[in-house]
């Protein structure tokens, strides 16, 4: 027992960061401190990206019948090495007519946001990098900053299929943040708190899911998610049938790779997201006590992470147009409705004295009576008005006019 | 966290955003110009966070850098080739004018203001509880107006693009 207590802890790294900093002065402990959790993000993002290579090729393989890679290593674990060697040997093209620095920069840069959203994730109890108070709007902030990186990647590539892509990126990432943000303000407003780790410690005392009160929330959050960290069935900025490779098209080699590794990353901060606004995060019905907190996050990471696979192993394409009407006439209203429900419960929840045990549940039935009745609504009322093919807009056709006829 | 690293990450802060600023209207790429006034905002956002402002600090990332700068890309996309240069053109002068007025403006602000030192080292209470609650309480009307106003834009920019009936 004393052992256990004194010399491995692996409920948190707060017994190592101890020791490490043990006898330092105030100000080399903190910096210490910071670098120890900087290194423990790196390489927690860095190693699950190179396994979720593998896993993700061989799980799609799977829900599409195929083997997938199956030669290097057993059951082609060394793949992701492989791919890695093969792209790193890669000569790197730079277009001639491009913005060099821009065109080098941007694959870097690109895997800012991610990280930085990692920094805010509680992995467990005491195991935040910061617990910011506005946690939640600064994930939404920097992941908005990836729009631009994305435009920088384009327009240095000086090629049009790269800016049509960009194009499509920024009106989708523009478009799919509004239905994110307002999906996010669901467990907000309940926990009272955009700290990430008050609205984890909120399900925990009140021992139930956000996910189960807010379910709509929930749908609405993991379908402008998928948008905004470019996956199938939203990656019309990379649609290959339709613009080569979007803004990917003049990156080769292992500017490729990151911008490839960036995306399996953003999938699992998108997870991370989740897992933390409605299932607990580290907490999960009092396992937390026998199982590290990280392990549980991790878990949770990898629930959601398969769910973005199975939307890229089972869904088509959608078409430009489809998909902007999607956000603004469907998810848009239903997610600002939804922001209506929750503050009109949790109000009711603070001002009335009622049993955490027996408003919740009621709450939870209400919502999922509304989330069939509402989805139900909204699909009839947009298929009656949806358009058969995309139509010219006002403004356009009267520009259109102007260029046709040279006054 | 004491004197010592608050100095160094304000400096630090400092040259990141003045520098940025400064290439804004030194380099003769426009796109260029753009990504470093887009640095120049993150440094704010920097500063911000030196004064325990963490709620304004990310409310400037979310604006400013996501939105604004999203904005201003997409106008540099939709500029005529010949007209996407940096060069000085009419408005030098008048620029340089409003500039120095701005800064001497700030100048004297800074030096006739009253400042008071912080006496604890405990810092200031999380902000984004108290702002929320101003902007309910206190500050509903102008709120309110604002959220009308950004209605009617959008109602106005919906009616611009408008599809032909």
């Amino acid at each position: 027992m004393i052992a256990l207590e004194h010399f491995y802890d692996a409920r948190d790294l707060q017994n190592i960061v101890e020791a490490v900093t043990d006898g330092m002065n105030e100000q080399l402990a903190y910096v210490v401190a910071a670098l120890l959790g900087c290194l423990a993000i790196l390489g927690f993002v860095g190693v699950t990206a190179i396994i979720n290579i593998w896993i993700e090729r061989r799980l799609i393989a799977r829900m599409q019948v195929r083997l997938g890679p199956n030669r290097v290593g057993p059951m082609g674990l060394l793949q992701p090495v492989a791919d890695a060697l093969k792209l790193i040997q890669k000569e790197v093209l730079v277009p001639r007519a491009g913005d060099r620095f821009i065109f080098l920069v941007a694959p870097l840069l690109v895997f800012i946001p991610p990280m930085f959203t990692f920094g805010v994730l509680p992995f467990g109890e005491n195991m935040a990098f910061v617990d910011l108070d506005v946690a939640v709007l600064f994930v939404i902030a920097f992941s908005s900053i990836t729009t631009l990186l994305i435009f920088m990647a384009a327009w240095s590539s000086n090629n049009k299929y790269a800016l049509f892509g960009a194009m499509r990126v920024i009106a989708m990432l523009v478009s799919y943040e509004v239905p994110l943000v307002l999906a996010a303000m669901g467990p907000v407003i309940f926990a009272e708190s955009m700290s990430l780790q008050d609205i984890v410690e909120f399900q925990k005392d009140n021992w139930t899911l956000l996910l189960l009160i807010q379910p709509l929330a929930f749908v609405i959050f993991m379908l402008s998610a998928t948008a905004e960290i470019n996956r199938s069935p939203f990656d019309l900025a990379e649609a290959e049938s339709e613009i080569v490779a979007g803004y990917l098209t003049e990156f080769s080699g292992m500017k490729w790779g990151l911008f490839y590794a960036v995306e399996l990353v953003n999938a699992l901060t998108a997870s991370g997201i989740a897992a933390t606004l409605f299932l607990g995060g580290w907490w999960f019905f009092g396992l937390e006590e026998y199982v590290p907190g990280w392990m549980i996050v991790i878990g949770k990471i990898y629930l959601f992470y398969f769910v973005f696979m199975w939307f890229r192993g089972t869904l088509p394409r959608l078409r430009m147009d489809q998909l902007m009407s999607f956000a603004w006439k469907y998810l848009l209203p239903l997610a600002l409705l939804n922001v209506l429900i929750a503050g009109v419960q949790s109000t009711l929840w603070a001002r009335n004295d009622w049993d955490e045990a027996v408003a919740f549940p009621i709450f939870g039935l209400i919502n999922v009576g509304l989330i069939g009745l509402l989805a139900l609504a909204f699909g009839r009322l947009l298929a009656s008005s949806m358009a058969e093919a995309p139509r010219r807009a006002h403004l356009g056709a009267q520009l259109g006019e102007i260029y046709r006829s040279p006054a | 966290m004491d004197e010592l690293g608050v100095v160094i990450a304000f400096w630090i802060l400092t040259v990141v955003t003045l520098g940025s600023a400064l290439l804004i209207v030194l380099t003769r790429n426009i796109f260029h110009a753009v990504l470093s006034l887009i640095v120049s905002f993150l440094g704010i956002a920097g500063l911000y966070i030196i004064l325990s402002a963490d709620f304004i600090a990310v409310a400037q990332v979310l604006v400013y850098a996501g939105a604004v700068s999203v904005l201003m890309v997409f106008a540099l996309m939709l500029t005529p080739r010949e007209a996407r240069d940096n060069a000085g053109n009419y408005l030098q002068l008048p620029g340089l004018a409003l500039a120095t007025v701005v800064g001497a403006l700030v100048a004297v602000a800074a030096v006739t203001t009253d400042w008071q030192e912080l006496e604890d080292d405990e810092g200031f209470d999380a902000t984004s509880q108290l702002i929320g609650e101003a902007l309910i309480d206190k500050w509903v009307l102008p709120f309110e107006v604002a959220a009308v106003l950004l209605l009617v834009a959008m109602i106005g920019a919906i009616m611009l693009v408008r599809e032909d009936r």
